[in-house]
């Protein structure tokens, strides 16, 4: 359809016409804003925290403890310089390994999620699954944040109440 | 010829000044659109409906997906 348009926009005059091709679902899916009626709604992208932190392959689990001191029970993704998803190590590998390098203890392509996904299907996903945090990337696999099932399950309770 | 471009280019014209059309229906965009898009539904699209926009920059059409 956006190809469609944009050949009938030239032949309309305009001289200078792009189409956006991914269009809309790429755009929120890498939690961008949108206008409208359901931004309003919040969504995993919402509830996802973005100040996470995060190591690389080669760091030593040692490091990483010491860095995710102030948020004991998260997991910390492992990311490379663009920061796509390579891995995750979860919390307990973190309080009880010291001299190994993420990449030796890293759960390798972790489930990932994209921010536009609705509360209620993200929440029913982590409680199914016995999953603490979600991994919300862009389409591209780059890091947005983590969202705890508490944070997902609260918001969506408070939502389904209003 | 119509460029295909993505997501980071729509954001670079975006900031230069290009112009979002979404031409799916009117109820769809009314749920969600991307900031600033105004919506020309595909079978609308006419000398008329168009006129709103101005030829001299760029125009970025976008639908739901790349189907």
């Amino acid at each position: 359809m956006g190809p469609r348009a944009a050949w009938r926009l030239e032949s309309l005059g305009f001289t200078s016409v792009f189409i956006y091709k991914p269009g809309k679902l790429d755009w929120v899916s890498a939690g961008l804003p949108v206008e409208g009626t359901a931004a309003r709604i919040p969504n995993l992208g919402t509830v996802a925290r973005r100040d996470v932190v995060t190591c690389r392959l080669s760091d030593q689990i040692s490091a990483v403890k010491a860095r995710i001191a102030f948020d004991p029970t998260g997991p910390c993704p492992v990311v490379n310089d663009q920061r796509i998803v390579l891995g995750l190590v979860r919390s307990d590998v973190i309080k009880e390994t010291g001299t190994n390098t993420a990449e030796e203890v890293m759960i390798a392509g972790p489930v990932t999620f994209r921010p536009n996904v609705a509360l209620e299907e993200i929440d029913r996903y982590l409680t199914d699954h016995k999953t603490r945090h979600a991994v919300v990337t862009t389409p591209e696999g780059q890091l947005i944040g983590l969202a705890s099932a508490e944070d997902v399950h609260r918001r969506h309770a408070d939502l389904a109440v209003s | 010829m119509p460029t295909v471009i993505d997501r980071s280019r729509v954001r670079e014209m975006l900031e230069g000044g290009a112009q979002l059309v979404e031409v799916l229906s009117r109820a769809e965009y009314d749920e969600e659109h991307l900031p600033g898009a105004i919506s020309i539904p595909l079978r609308e699209l006419d000398r008329t409906t168009t006129s709103q926009l101005d030829k001299t920059r760029p125009v970025i059409s976008y639908c739901y997906d790349s189907q």
